[in-house]
């Protein structure tokens, strides 16, 4: 039978796997998917939290739902800012490799 | 045979290896492509949940909108080093650390009261319930998304445009 | 193997009430009978593709004062036939540098968002693959987006400068193009009170939508021409400047499956005007499907005649008239269409508030289209004023 923890792991899984991204990558852009891809573990997080809740308590049963849509607007709007400001290093330093964007460094 | 379980295996198995693909590719646009599939295969995890609505929104934002933002940028940054990439050289550490982090949460997860309590059923969620909730309950929430969305907007606009042309 | 399960509807079932329970055998009757709509469904699209290309060469042959095709069969009847013969048969060519995976995913991304589309929209209240009840207009928002991802990647696996700028267009003009799109469905939506088209067309009855709504169905209609890529807006994959654009490298079977999804794309948004704004299958006399047909055919030579008649817009001014004319009366239709529903006020309100948003987009149109002129005129006016000075 399909349980909660059916998908705590896959979410974890698929965390993991993002954080893996982040940390192993050194595009900037592969990076952005990554993250993505961890913001959707913690979106099937929320949704079966809230799926495989029982009445009453001191969150309705749309709570989860409503923060995966906050996180998926954020998302959205993450990846636009982002992006342009990739674009804006690119145009100056001619990469998106994040161990060369070291001009801050003394 | 669970008919529930075998469709989440499934979804679940082609979830996972293609964030895999998106973290191990060694081709950017092939990364990109295993994520639109990844991202789409999230909605299929939301209709397991009996959650539609979330669903089509998954297809329409990530699956559409952002995998195409990330494919115009990938597009306009392009040089030489595109589309073979590198891995950081501490790569192996980075491995570890997730799967420190993998073990850490599936073991707190195992233990969790929560589990314990949860129901067993799918309580699925209806359309109409769940806008009227985010229309009262979180109508402040709301707006504050759209106006974060808003300045955004401006602000993606005002980085990224380009200072020659600015007459 | 009997043993009692959820009901896994996808999509369909109306949640609010809870779920069902069905047997196992049910599941292996709705597969096949959903097996069967949707090829029933395909060979459809595939005789209305062969109707669109034999209408549209002849519609465009009289426009341009040609016969169009006439050798094969009566009245050049059996012209697609043989059109879609010689694609097949022709070679199949991958380019050296080409990114295979890439190439030969994206046509099958392409046609796979083409037919989704289709899923849902019903041609009567019975003759529907799968009518999603409470997600009917949202679902069709959302699937159309994915065919652009098929798009870019086209252009990009093709390993060509034109198919990469090609690819860069399609994604700009198109996700423009989705907002007002998607703008006008809602506004739709929130004077319906509903996601299901069948329930749209049957509010419909006494008042056609394109009466309360003008400018719902003008900005439908431009938005869903863009959509498509017909011509005034067709610089994604324009012939005479990036030399088609993402398909350059295509040929074959593989072109003819983007042909494919680009006329079920252009049948899919004349059937949802007909559907959204123009009362879809109801009319006197005739059988409703009938109607239907008469309405789309109707709507689809409107397109070839703008086809026939306007010249291509340039990028910028494409991107400019999304953003800056689309989009602003978009929301402004929202906005009128949530003031009706909120006060209860009489139909006819709502068509007067929407004529103004329409005579905003016919003033600044015509505006723009006249700035030349006008230029003209004032440079004139300041050289005759010069040269009167200078003879004083």
């Amino acid at each position: 039978m399909l349980e909660l923890i059916h998908f705590n792991i896959l979410s974890v899984l698929l965390f993991s796997v993002g954080l893996y991204g982040v940390l192993a990558r050194k595009s900037a852009i592969l990076i952005i998917m990554a993250i993505e891809l961890m913001l959707n573990a913690v979106n099937i997080n929320f949704i079966a939290a809230a799926a495989f809740k029982h009445g009453g308590g001191l969150f309705t049963n749309f709570d989860g739902h409503i923060l995966t849509i906050f996180i998926i607007t954020i998302a959205a709007a993450e990846v636009g800012l982002a992006l342009a400001l990739i674009l804006r290093i690119f145009r100056n330093k001619s990469t998106v490799n994040v161990d060369q964007f070291d001009m801050m460094k003394l | 045979m669970n008919m529930h379980l075998v469709i989440f295996s499934v979804i679940s198995a082609v979830l996972i290896s293609c964030a895999l693909g998106v973290v191990i590719s060694r081709n950017i646009v092939h990364s990109a492509l295993f994520l639109l599939f990844a991202l789409i295969s999230v909605a299929g995890i939301y209709l397991v949940l009996l959650t539609e609505f979330l669903a089509i929104v998954q297809l329409l934002i990530y699956g559409g909108a952002i995998v195409i933002v990330i494919l115009f940028a990938l597009m306009l940054t392009r040089n030489e080093e595109y589309p073979r990439i590198q891995n950081n050289k501490l790569w192996p550490i980075a491995g570890i650390l997730s799967v420190l982090v993998l073990i850490t949460l599936s073991v707190s997860y195992f233990q969790s009261d929560v589990i314990r309590n949860a129901s067993t059923t799918i309580s699925p969620a209806g359309v109409k319930s769940l806008g009227s909730s985010l229309f009262t309950t979180w109508a402040i929430p709301f707006e504050l998304a759209s106006l974060v969305l808003l300045v955004a907007l401006i602000g993606a606009i005002v980085i990224a445009r380009s200072d020659k042309g600015g007459n | 193997m009997i043993g009692r399960m959820l009901s896994y509807q996808l999509l369909c079932s109306d949640l609010d009430t809870g779920a069902t329970v069905r047997f196992m055998s049910d599941y292996f009757q709705d597969a096949v009978s959903t097996l069967i709509s949707l090829l029933t469904l395909f060979s459809f699209l595939a005789v209305m593709v062969l109707s669109l290309v034999w209408l549209e060469r002849k519609a465009l042959g009289r426009l341009q004062l040609r016969l169009g095709p006439t050798r094969t069969g009566p009245f050049g009847l059996l012209q697609p036939i043989a059109d879609a013969v010689k694609l097949v048969l022709k070679e199949d060519i991958v380019p050296n540098d080409a990114e295979r995976v890439i190439f030969w995913v994206a046509p099958i991304i392409v046609v796979i968002s083409a037919f989704m589309l289709w899923v849902t929209i019903p041609f009567t209240p019975g003759i529907v693959v799968e009518n999603l009840e409470n997600m009917g207009l949202f679902y069709i928002g959302a699937v159309g987006v994915i065919g652009i991802l098929g798009l870019v990647l086209a252009g990009w696996g093709s390993a060509n400068k034109y198919g990469v700028i090609g690819g860069l267009r399609a994604a700009a003009q198109l996700i423009s193009y989705e907002i007002p799109l998607i703008m006008v469905l809602i506004s739709v939506a929130i004077v319906t009170q509903t996601f299901n088209l069948v329930d749209i067309v049957n509010l419909q009855s006494p008042v056609p939508f394109v009466l309360v709504l003008p400018l719902g169905f003008v900005l439908f209609f431009v938005a869903g021409l863009a959509e498509v890529g017909r011509t005034p807006f067709d610089i994604y994959f324009a012939e005479s400047e990036i030399v088609g654009g993402p398909f350059v490298e295509y040929s074959g079977a593989h072109w003819a499956v983007f042909f494919l999804s680009e006329y079920i794309n252009t049948f899919a948004i004349a059937t949802l005007t007909v559907l959204l704004f123009l009362g879809g299958w109801s009319g006197p006399f005739l059988p409703s499907i009938v109607w239907l047909l008469i309405k789309i055919y109707a709507v689809i030579l409107l397109i070839f005649w703008i086809r026939g008649t306007l010249p291509r817009l340039r990028i910028d001014q494409l991107m400019a008239f999304a953003w800056k004319v689309m989009v602003p009366l978009s929301f402004y239709l929202v906005v009128c269409c949530s003031v009706y529903v909120f006060y209860e006020m009489p139909w006819w309100a709502l068509t007067v508030m929407s004529l103004f948003g329409l005579l905003a987009v016919g003033v600044i149109i015509y505006r723009y289209i006249t700035a030349p002129a006008r230029k003209v005129a004032e440079v004139r006016e300041r050289l005759r004023s010069l040269q009167m000075t200078q003879e004083e």
